[in-house]
Parts: C-alpha cells; sequence; structure tokens
C-alpha cells in the first residue's frame, strides 16, 4: 500500500529521475512481491522500458495469446529426445469427455473406438508433422485439473485439450499461438425465453463447472450486483457436461461455459441452443513444458500450415453445425509471436 | 395378644368395631405365607351371639387365620392353602417368564433375522444393480443380456423388499419413513440409468454424466437410507436376543421356594406322624422337580442354542453381508473410473489430486480385505471356510489383474484397459475374479443362513412344551399337595 502511493506520488513528479526511482521500486516489488506487482503492472507505471525490461516475468501481461515464440521447423533437444524414444510416440494429454473435441465413440466399428474432435485432428496433424505418422500418438486422457501437474511431472509431451492461454498458466508452461478463439457464453433451452448473458437470466438458476472461469466470473458479478436480478449461481458441478443433465432434468435453467463446450453440449441435445454472443474472449492453445522452445517452435509451425489447411475442415467437421456461420470462433486467431526469448 | 373367649371388644390395634370370629371351617385363608399361630392361644372360639356392626373381609380373614392356627386341622388347612399356591405360582411364573422367552426366541427366527437378512438383500441388489448398470454402460451396445437380467432383477429384488419391509414397519415409524423414501428414489435411479444408456447408444459423452450422476444418487442418497433400514433391523435382532436369553429368575426362585416349602410340610409331618412318606406330597415334590428342571436345562440349552445362533450366525452374517458390500463397490468403482475418464478428481490432505473413482476402488479393496479376514476367522467350520477362502483368492487375482488394467488405462490404450475389466474370459478381466468374489460370498451367506437357522431353531426347540409343561404340572403338583394334606386331615374327622 504504501508503496503505491509513493509511486503514485513520484508519477505527479515526472521526470527521468522518478522513472528511474520508480524502476528500482517495482524492481524490489517484483523480487519480494511477486503477485502484487503484477497485479499493478498491467497500469503502465513504468513506461514501456520497464515492461520490455521485466518482459520474462509476467508482470504487466495484456495479451497472453500473443506471447509465443515464433515458428521453425528444425529439430532440438526435445524432438530429437521424442524421436529416440523406444516407443517412437508423442505422448499427449487430451479430453475424452468432450462432444467433438476429445471423446469417445461406444459405438465406433472398431469396439471401444479411438478419440476423435477438432482437438484429436490437431494432434494428429502434430505428430504427422514431427514423427511423420499422424497415428504415432499415444493419447492420455486427463482431467482438466491435471493438465499442468502432467506437464511438469514429464508424463505428457504436450496437452492439446481446450485449454485457455492465460497469464497465471504462462508462468508454469509454455503454450503454442492460438488455435482456437471462443469465450463465454450461455447455454439454455431453446423456448426459455433467455437471450444471453443479461437481464433474461432473473430468476434463473446457472449451473457451471468448479474451477471454471464461469464460475469465477459468476460468483463476481453476483457480488458486485452485475447480475440479473434473483439470478440464481448453482452450486459448481464437477465437469461441464454434469451442466447438462442438470439442465435436462429441470435442476438448472442456463448454463454458462466456453461457447466451445457449450457447443459440444448443444450438439448433444438439439433442445437447447448457445443464447448470445460471447461475453469474454479467450484463446485456446497447446500447452507445453517451459523448457521445450523446440517443440513450441515446431508447433507454431505445424499451426502456420493447419491455418491454410486442415482447419476449416476440422472445423466445419466438428463444430460448425453447433457454432454456426456467424460466430466469432468461425475462423482461426491470428499468430502474434511476441516472444523473441 | 389374645382376646377373651366370647369377648365383642376389638381385637388389639385396630379400631373397627368387631363381632367374634367365626368357626375355622369356613372359607379358604387368603393371607400369603400365613401368620405363625400364637402359641399360647385359647383352643377354641365359638359363634357369635347375634348381630354386631360390620366387618371389613380383611380383619375378618386375619381373625379367622388366627383363629385357624391355634388347631393342628387349622394349621394343616393353611399348610396345604400356602403349598398350593407357591406351587401354582412357580407353575404360572414359569409359564409366563418362558413365553416370553420362546416368543422372542421366535421373532429371532422367524421374524427379526428374516427382516434383517431382507433389509442386508435391499442393500445388497441395490449396490448390485448399480455396479451392473455401470458395466453394461461400459460394454455399450455390446451390452450382453446376462448383464441386463441381473440389472433387471437387482431392481425387481430391492422392489419387492421394499415391499416386504413396508409390511413389517410401524407405520408411521422411522423405518417408514426412510422404506418410502427409497421407494420415491428407486424409480428416479431408473430413470437416470435409462438416460444414461439412452445417451450412451448415441455415442454422446452425456451418457456418461449420467451415468456418474445416477452412481452419485445411489452412493449417496439410497445406499445410506439402506444402511438405515439394515442398522435398524439389526438392533430389533439384537433386542430380541436380549429378550430371549436372560436366565428366568423369578420362576427358578419361586420353584426352589415352593420345593423347600415342600420338604419342609414333609418334614413337620414325619415328625407329628413318624410316617415317612405322604403321597400326595411326594407326587407333588417330584412334579416340581420335573418342572425345575425342565425349566433350567431347557433354558439352558436354548440359551445356548440362541448364542450359538448369534456367534456363528447373525455376526459371520453380518461380516460376509460387508464384504459384499465392499466388493460390490469396488467392482462399481472400478468401472466408474472407465466411464468418468478422468472427469471427476478429489484432492488429497497432500495436496496430490487422485481420480475420485480409482481412489474410492483402493478404499474399497481395503475394506474387503479386512472384512474377508474378519469371514475367514469367524468361520468355524470346513464348509463355512472354504467359500471365504476361494473370496480371497479371488480377491487377490483381482487386484492383480486391476493395477494391469490401470497401467494399460494410465498409457492411452483405453481399449485393453476395457478387456481386461469387462472384456471375455480370454482376456483375463477383473469381472471374472468380481464375479468369483461375488458367488463364493454368496455360498457363504447361504452356509451361514443355514447354520443359524440350525442353531436358533435348536434354542426354540429346547423351549417347546416348556410353557404349558410347566402349567399342567404345577396345576397337578398343587394338587398332589392339597390331596396330601387332606388325607392327614381327614384324619381329624
Amino acid at each position: 500500500m504504501n508503496a503505491r502511493r509513493l509511486r503514485a506520488s513520484l508519477r505527479g513528479w515526472g521526470g527521468v529521475g522518478a522513472m528511474a526511482l520508480a524502476c528500482v521500486t517495482a524492481l524490489i516489488l517484483a523480487l519480494m512481491l511477486p503477485d502484487s506487482a503484477r497485479g499493478s503492472g498491467g497500469a503502465g507505471v513504468g513506461g514501456p522500458g520497464l515492461a520490455l525490461g521485466t518482459q520474462a516475468r509476467d508482470e504487466d501481461c495484456t495479451d497472453p495469446q500473443d506471447r509465443s515464440l515464433s515458428p521453425s521447423g528444425a529439430d532440438g533437444a526435445t524432438i530429437d529426445a521424442i524421436k529416440n524414444r523406444k516407443d517412437r510416440r508423442l505422448i499427449v494429454g487430451v479430453d475424452q469427455n468432450s462432444y467433438h473435441w476429445g471423446y469417445r465413440d461406444p459405438n465406433n466399428p472398431k469396439a471401444g473406438g479411438d478419440l476423435e474432435g477438432f482437438d484429436i485432428d490437431l494432434v494428429h496433424a502434430i505428430a504427422k508433422n514431427i514423427l511423420g505418422d499422424e497415428n504415432a500418438v499415444q493419447f492420455r486422457a486427463i482431467p482438466t485439473s491435471q493438465r499442468i501437474p502432467a506437464l511438469q511431472q514429464g508424463k505428457v509431451d504436450m496437452v492439446v485439450r481446450t485449454m485457455t492461454i492465460t497469464c497465471e498458466r504462462l508462468r508454469q508452461v509454455t503454450f503454442s499461438a492460438p488455435y482456437f478463439k471462443t469465450g463465454q457464453q450461455v447455454l439454455a433451452p431453446a423456448n426459455s425465453g433467455i437471450t444471453g448473458y443479461d437481464k433474461s437470466l432473473a430468476g434463473k438458476r446457472i449451473c457451471s463447472a468448479a474451477s471454471s472461469t464461469a464460475y469465477d466470473r459468476l460468483k463476481s458479478d453476483r457480488d458486485h450486483h452485475k447480475l440479473a436480478p434473483s439470478a440464481v449461481v448453482l452450486p459448481p458441478v464437477p465437469n461441464q457436461l454434469d451442466c447438462l443433465v442438470r439442465l435436462q432434468l429441470g435442476e438448472a435453467d442456463a448454463v454458462v461455459t466456453d461457447g466451445a463446450l457449450a457447443a459440444s453440449q448443444a450438439a448433444q441435445d438439439p433442445t437447447v441452443k448457445l443464447e448470445g454472443g460471447t461475453f469474454t474472449t479467450e484463446y485456446y492453445g497447446v500447452a507445453m513444458n517451459l523448457g521445450a522452445k523446440d517443440l513450441v517452435r515446431r508447433v507454431n509451425q505445424v499451426l502456420a500450415d493447419y491455418r491454410k489447411d486442415g482447419w476449416r475442415q476440422s472445423y466445419d467437421k466438428w463444430l460448425a453445425p453447433t457454432l454456426g456461420a456467424d460466430s466469432p470462433s468461425q475462423n482461426p486467431p491470428p499468430a502474434v509471436y511476441g516472444r523473441t526469448t | 395378644m389374645t382376646h377373651p373367649p366370647k369377648g365383642s371388644a376389638a381385637p388389639p390395634g385396630r379400631g373397627a368395631p368387631t363381632m367374634p370370629a367365626v368357626p375355622p371351617q369356613a372359607g379358604p385363608p387368603r393371607t400369603p405365607g400365613g401368620s405363625p399361630a400364637s402359641p399360647d392361644a385359647p383352643r377354641s372360639v365359638s359363634p357369635a351371639p347375634g348381630a354386631a356392626p360390620r366387618r371389613t373381609a380383611w380383619a375378618e380373614g386375619v381373625d379367622r387365620l388366627r383363629a385357624a392356627a391355634t388347631t393342628e386341622p387349622g394349621r394343616l388347612r393353611i399348610i396345604g392353602a400356602v403349598l398350593a399356591l407357591l406351587v401354582v405360582a412357580f407353575g404360572a411364573v414359569t409359564a409366563w417368564q418362558m413365553t416370553e422367552r420362546s416368543a422372542a426366541a421366535d421373532n429371532v427366527l422367524h421374524r427379526s433375522q428374516p427382516l434383517s437378512a431382507s433389509a442386508a438383500d435391499i442393500y445388497r441388489s441395490l449396490a448390485d444393480a448399480n455396479t451392473a448398470a455401470s458395466s453394461g454402460f461400459l460394454a455399450g451396445g455390446q451390452e450382453t443380456q446376462e448383464s441386463r437380467d441381473r440389472y433387471e432383477s437387482d431392481i425387481r429384488t430391492a422392489a419387492a423388499k421394499l415391499i416386504t419391509a413396508a409390511n413389517s414397519s410401524e407405520p408411521g415409524s422411522a423405518s417408514a419413513r426412510t422404506i418410502s423414501e427409497l421407494n420415491e428414489l428407486l424409480p428416479q435411479y431408473k430413470g437416470l440409468i435409462e438416460r444414461a444408456r439412452a445417451n450412451n447408444r448415441q455415442g454422446y459423452p452425456l451418457g456418461g454424466a449420467y451415468l456418474r450422476y445416477a452412481n452419485d444418487t445411489m452412493q449417496n442418497r439410497m445406499l445410506p437410507k439402506a444402511e438405515q433400514l439394515y442398522d435398524r433391523e439389526n438392533q430389533r435382532l439384537g433386542s430380541d436376543y436380549a429378550e430371549a436369553k436372560p436366565y428366568p429368575w423369578a420362576a427358578i426362585a419361586l420353584g426352589l421356594l415352593a420345593l423347600g416349602a415342600l420338604a419342609w410340610a414333609q418334614r413337620r409331618n414325619y415328625l407329628r406322624t413318624n410316617r415317612v412318606l405322604n403321597h400326595g406330597m411326594a407326587a407333588a415334590t417330584a412334579a416340581g422337580l420335573v418342572v425345575l428342571l425342565w425349566l433350567t436345562v431347557g433354558h439352558t440349552l436354548a440359551r445356548s442354542g440362541l448364542e450359538e445362533s448369534y456367534d456363528h450366525g447373525v455376526r459371520s452374517l453380518s461380516v460376509l453381508h460387508d464384504a459384499q458390500i465392499a466388493a460390490l463397490k469396488a467392482r462399481g468403482n472400478e468401472n466408474l473410473t472407465l466411464v468418468s475418464r478422468g472427469a471427476e478428481t478429489m484432492t488429497l490432505p497432500d495436496k496430490t489430486t487422485v481420480d475420485l473413482y480409482d481412489f474410492n476402488f483402493d478404499k474399497d479393496m481395503k475394506a474387503l480385505t479386512a472384512h474377508l479376514a474378519a469371514a475367514a476367522k469367524l468361520a468355524d467350520d470346513q464348509a463355512g471356510e472354504k467359500p471365504v477362502h476361494a473370496a480371497t483368492a479371488d480377491m487377490e487375482v483381482w487386484k492383480d489383474r486391476h493395477s494391469l488394467a490401470r497401467k494399460a488405462d494410465n498409457n492411452g490404450e483405453y481399449q485393453l484397459a476395457l478387456d481386461r475389466v469387462i472384456g471375455s474370459k480370454d482376456k483375463k478381466p477383473t469381472g471374472v475374479c468380481f464375479d468369483g468374489v461375488d458367488t463364493n460370498l454368496r455360498d457363504a451367506v447361504t452356509h451361514e443362513q443355514d447354520e443359524f437357522q440350525r442353531a436358533a431353531g435348536n434354542g426354540l426347540d429346547a423351549m417347546t412344551g416348556l410353557p404349558a409343561g410347566a402349567a399342567v404340572l404345577a396345576v397337578l403338583a398343587a394338587a398332589g399337595a392339597l390331596l396330601g394334606i387332606g388325607r392327614r386331615l381327614s384324619e381329624y374327622r
């Protein structure tokens, strides 16, 4: 608190000396109290010079999706290690429960079925590029909460699992350039009168998944009275799909989740619809270990190619029927390689 | 404490007006135990002249007794009456106490134990239905007729046993409420399972979410209620045992008293007349002895039968029931690990995150191991030990195969994991081991149920006829005592 007040008064002075003082203060803070420094860093106190100087930390992280490494087709230590495996396969953490993203069709003629979906198509493209065989993949089903631990413990080479690129996560893992743009959206029965994340939610019971960005947003909006009056935020359920169960059983009136996952729910029940536009913006990326720079560059190279050839076909196959033609997700997001080291 | 021979004054210590005592021949004495005659009392009282104020029956009776006790025939009459009364009381208390115990033993055998077994069946068939549903779900479109039949028959069993339980519960009782709640939840649960199946058949992961919801309903709402019901029936069984087992001390004490009184009367008779044998009283003593022996031996036998039925039947059954439930829960969680595919996790105190169902599986397996060990300890004969040991062996194989299945799943080889859990026999699935555990436990339950019925039946049989026999013999003994006394009395005519 004192430090912040000090900086505020310094800002009033202007001039080079004040800037230098601010730099020192911010640096000390960054070292001692990384959290609070990150929170205030976004205000741009130190100016562009300071932002550049502390980029390795993410004090002033604004567009996390634009902070990946530039693409490259070269092999490196990580890729060599994968290629030299006895079982020469890429190990990828995926979801098995997200319809049209990563799921297993029990009725697939090959008993038990292979995984399929939008994420799975991307995994096959990456495997083909790195190992020359699109089926040289070992899929590992990992729950949402295990995505980062699985990477850190080396259980998987990468995670392709509807994973949003956030500043918080950037400190723990490295992301590829974004491959999908989405945002929080409302899902409700077609005849419910709910039109989106607005006043039409008044008096409705809203379902969301535990430790999801949707639940955090709902709670915060409710506490700040930004949510429609008398709307009830239900206790969170373990998995976003459990919300559709509650919806069908009449225990909930609306679901808030990522538009992409809401679309996957709508694909399983023709009587529910995505209502209104997305009210946040999020980007999905492929997550890899912090040190695996060669692999990140390689995946970015794959994604650059995939945007031109592959992405559209996969989108049309899996997502277009429920997301629609005018969805903000209908085109691959542009890649900005903001990170140099 | 003497009164004037022809006096009309009130007896000392009594304020009531009196009239002279009536002759001793009239009426049976009412005072229990008889009052000892005062040695120096005047010998006879003559009828009262004329009317006098009314007296209470009690005071009159006391006076008569007092008067009667002064003559030998009077004393004999009192002794006879007291003997007859003691013997009849002995018979009545025996009949009453043994009727109570035999009714409680009958309840143990024919009512509370069957109800407790029926409550255990409700619990078991619900858990079994849940397990069968998850197995069928995993098989998807290839669900076997066998697994479908098993699920359906479990639901039918649960519904039928719930009706039986409802009929034998008291309206408005806690058990009745639990039963009606279960009756409401059962169709809800079934609806969820059907939704899970329908969605699964279309290939929607939503089916898995429904199955998890159904499982949650079963584990957290239905099974705890079924457990309450089972616990309550077990309490009832325990209280029936507690009513059937205590020794009938009151009857035994009265029996000893009656026999003692008979012995004293015969000794008195011998001292006064030098006659060794009074046939009536000897017969009464013999009958009383028979009742007392029958009572103690019969009840001791019944008690040991009941104790055996509890130690070798009820306790074994309870442990076996727990083992069955643990096996069923473990199997359900094993299936659900593959159904949920990591959708539900839990965080341990040391902050590590584990799959919820896999964690529960390990917990259930530990419980199963403990229950099987306890069951093996309780099994008291070859026939009881065999199935328990076989179940334990199956469980060990199950554990090994389960870790192979988990390894396959963790390596992303889902189909292999599936084959190792619900696959056909040649794939060495854990399903075969579970079936082995389940079948063996059922055999063990059947055996222990037979043991229980044999032992409890023996216990109940040991009391057969005791109440009625005691009553009849007591009446005979009383008649014998009266006859014996009458024989002496006749000598005074």
